[in-house]
């Protein structure tokens, strides 16, 4: 093992880090935080931003820290003046490229950029502004993109390209002209993008951001007319501690709850109880189709950024998705059916706001096919960030919060419903319910290991429903959904049940989690999710009262006329920019 | 990717042919992009490469437009906005202003009624001046869509060379 340490010092402090580790990481590892903008941990190198250039006894130019690999015997210096002033250039550089409003800026007080100023205290660089003037790009319901804060590091283009192997953004120019944008410039939407809002999570700066709708949500808590009612996704509560520097994957359910109780919701509930409901409806849906010979595999439905890509890239599969809205889309129909008719109100006087994970939720809501007689069913969707964002409005530390329940009837959520909010949760919750309606048998152990795993990559398993042998697949991140439709259309893979989550990790890791998110952070949350899960009573979907109930009142069965009416959907390929069908027929080699 | 499912195209038969026949000079190769746009622009009346033309040609490649956009920008050989018909390229190197390569400017600037860089409001003419293009010899000349016009020393010779262009 010994032989492949490498042995440097860093600063004159020793250090000794495995072969193949890049000075950034080794410094990191002693505790030094190299300046960096393009460097991601997560991201393979890119080396564009010349910021972390560090000084290495012997050589005559500068290295990148995070490009440069480590050597036996290297002396690497990481303040001396040389580097200072280089450091610094770059920076005022960047700066005089920059449209300085912090004060105006979604980003202002969690941004890379000014973490830097601060760090080499620049508040007033020397150079005159040269900045461009566009204005911000406000032109879908999910994301804003900022133009003149983008710092060109290219952390956008690498996510969607890399992980969500979509390729919507790119740099286009060179030089001074150099952006970084769409092909031809055009609006997100009616590119290839799917709005998962990935590119979002890794924008060091302000250029990239969800649309802000918390002043939508304080207009109308202000408003005495209307009932304000939020739900909350399964995965926000292992993520929005982070945004108030507690521990990774920290369970903050009730401290939330409180949080939200205080902000002035009139109720509070929990989308595990619909993350129930959509296993009740998918898993009836998939034992029909199998039963009655429908469309197998049946691919799951709940993620937005997902259903996009199907809608998108894969029109030809779109039978294939569970006709099952997500549990965001199924408690707004509740809340404003069941829910308003059990409390005398009037679904027009409701404001149904939703805490999402996610930045392809705030589109989803938009879609006509989730409302009816004129209204939407989700009214405001908020991001895990805005909710922060609301928190310190209010002036609260959510840290010091006592905790309070969720409000019954549409509070409770099994653990079923809880690993929602990871990838292979959704399988695992459906695989529990299933076998015990298939087989009438109670299910011997509730874990499915082989299909619970890490972030990325594509999982196989073959399930045992009680002698029926069922063959499913999970995948997190839409380059391995790609890969598995790939699979399907081939003819390689016999799956007959497929689970897809649009982001790496599952929701925990979505496009609208606390800045900061990585892949380390991503598999904390999974952990503390399963660890919900297991502290239980609670864990299968069936048998949550609630959902007992809400049969026996309102629904009668799963895939009943009525569940169809509420909590079914139908999706449609997209309009594309261009459709050269007739022309590329038979000119494809 | 899978062939796009709506319409909205101002793709033109011609240029389909056009698309189809250069790519299949270059092969179907994708790593051949560069001489593959260069060589589409040609056959393009105002010499750029439109949006619908790249979404086609991203597809026939099978690789994404971004890429495709990203080496449009790059180049400065490449253009993702229409120029003129016939960009008038006028060399500025010392032997050809030495021929007096000034007044000729100053003569297509008065006939067409426009400034360097600018494009007429037809679309077909644009002045520019750009270095040596090997013509020193024929000087004072323009070249046209890679065509020289030489001695081009008189009113009269500049109007003759303009009609010949249409
Ligand atoms: S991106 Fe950062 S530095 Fe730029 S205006 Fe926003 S907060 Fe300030
Ligand atoms: S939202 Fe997702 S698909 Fe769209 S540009 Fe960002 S990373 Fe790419
Ligand atoms: S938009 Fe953000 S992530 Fe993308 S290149 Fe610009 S600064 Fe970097
Ligand atoms: S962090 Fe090293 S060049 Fe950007
Ligand atoms: S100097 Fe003008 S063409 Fe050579």
């Amino acid at each position: 093992m010994s032989e492949n340490m490498i042995h440097l010092t860093i600063n004159h402090m020793p250090v000794e880090v495995p072969a193949g580790t890049r000075i950034i990481e080794a410094a990191h590892s002693i505790g030094i935080d190299i300046p960096h903008l393009c460097y991601h941990p997560d991201q393979s190198i890119k080396a564009h931003c010349r910021m972390c250039m560090v000084e290495v006894t012997g050589q005559r130019k500068l290295l990148a820290a995070c490009s440069t690999l480590v050597w036996e015997g290297m002396e690497v210096i990481t303040d001396s003046k040389r580097v200072y002033d280089a450091q610094v250039g770059v920076l005022d550089l960047i700066l005089a490229d920059h449209h300085q409003d912090c004060l105006a800026c979604a980003r202002n007080n969690n941004c890379d950029l000014q973490n830097l100023c601060r760090r080499f205290n620049r508040l007033k660089p020397d150079l005159p502004d040269v900045s461009s003037k566009e204005r911000p790009r406000l032109d879908n319901p999910s994301i804003v993109r900022d133009p003149t804060k983008c710092v060109k590091c290219g952390r956008c283009v690498k996510v969607c390209t890399e992980v969500q192997g979509i390729g919507a953004l790119s740099f286009t120019g060179r030089s001074a002209a150099c952006k970084v944008t769409t092909a031809f410039d055009l609006p997100m939407n009616e590119t290839d993008c799917v709005l998962c809002g990935q590119c979002t999570l890794v924008c060091p700066v302000g250029a990239l951001t969800e649309v802000d709708h918390t002043s939508h949500v304080r207009h109308a808590l202000h408003d005495p007319t209307k009932h304000v009612v939020v739900q909350v996704a399964p995965s926000v509560r292992v993520a929005l501690g982070d945004d108030f520097g507690m521990e990774p994957g920290a369970l903050v359910t009730g401290k939330m709850v409180t949080a939200l109780k205080m902000i002035g919701f009139e109720k509070v509930f929990d989308t595990n109880f619909s993350a129930d409901l959509t296993i009740m409806e998918e898993g009836s849906e998939l034992l029909d189709r199998i039963k009655n010979g429908g469309c197998l595999p049946m691919i799951t439905s709940c993620s937005p950024g997902w259903v996009n890509f199907m809608e998108k890239h894969h029109p030809e599969m779109i039978p294939h998705l569970s006709t099952a809205k997500s549990p965001q889309g199924m408690f707004g129909a509740v809340l404003k059916t069941y829910y308003a008719q059990r409390m005398g109100w009037d679904p027009k006087d409701i404001v149904s706001v939703s805490v999402m994970p996610c930045t392809a939720k705030k589109f989803e809501a938009t879609r006509p096919e989730l409302g009816r007689n004129g209204y939407q069913d989700v009214d405001v969707v908020l991001t895990t960030r805005e909710l922060a964002k609301l928190i310190r409005y209010e002036g609260l530390d959510l840290k010091r919060l006592p905790e309070s329940e969720f409000d019954a009837p549409l509070g409770t959520g099994s653990g079923a419903g809880a690993i929602f909010g990871n990838t292979g949760g959704v399988m695992e919750a459906a695989l529990r319910t299933a076998y015990e309606l298939y087989t009438g048998k109670e299910l011997p152990r509730l874990e499915f290991e082989a299909v619970r795993g890490e972030v990325g990559g594509i999982r196989e398993a073959t399930i045992d429903l009680g002698g029926t042998s069922l063959k499913v697949a999970v995948a997190n991140g839409l380059k391995n959904a790609e890969e598995v439709i790939r699979r399907v259309e081939s003819g390689e893979a016999d799956y007959l049940f497929i689970e897809i989550m649009a982001c790496p990790g599952g929701c925990i890791g979505g496009g609208g989690q606390p800045i900061g998110t990585n892949n380390a952070k991503r598999q904390a949350r999974i952990k503390a999710l399963y660890a919900l899960d297991k502290s239980l009573p609670l864990r299968k979907s069936h048998e949550n009262p609630d959902i007992k109930t809400i049969y026996e009142e309102f629904f009668d069965h799963p895939l009943s006329h009525k569940a169809h009416e509420l909590l079914h959907t139908t999706y449609a390929a997209r309009p594309k920019r261009y459709d050269f069908t007739p022309y590329l027929h038979g000119t494809q080699k | 990717m899978k062939p796009f499912v709506q319409k909205l195209d101002e793709l033109t038969p011609e240029m389909v042919a056009l698309v189809d026949r250069v790519v299949e000079e270059h092969q179907n190769d994708p790593t051949q992009l560069v001489g593959i746009l260069l060589d589409i622009q040609d056959g393009v009346e105002r010499h750029y490469i439109p949006e619908p033309v790249a979404y086609y040609l991203s597809q026939r490649l099978s690789i994404r437009v971004t890429q495709i956009y990203d080496v449009v920008t790059f180049y400065s050989m490449l253009y993702d906005k229409p120029r003129a018909k016939y960009t008038l390229e006028v060399c500025n190197s010392a032997p050809c202003r030495v021929k007096d390569s000034d007044t000729l400017v100053e003569t297509l600037k008065r006939l067409l009624n426009l400034e360097v860089g600018e494009v007429t409001y037809d679309g077909r003419f644009c002045i520019e001046k750009v270095p040596c293009f090997g013509a020193c010899d024929v000087s004072p000349a323009v070249r046209v869509n890679g065509a020289v016009y030489g001695h081009l020393d008189s009113e009269e010779r500049v109007l003759d060379m303009l009609r010949q262009l249409d």
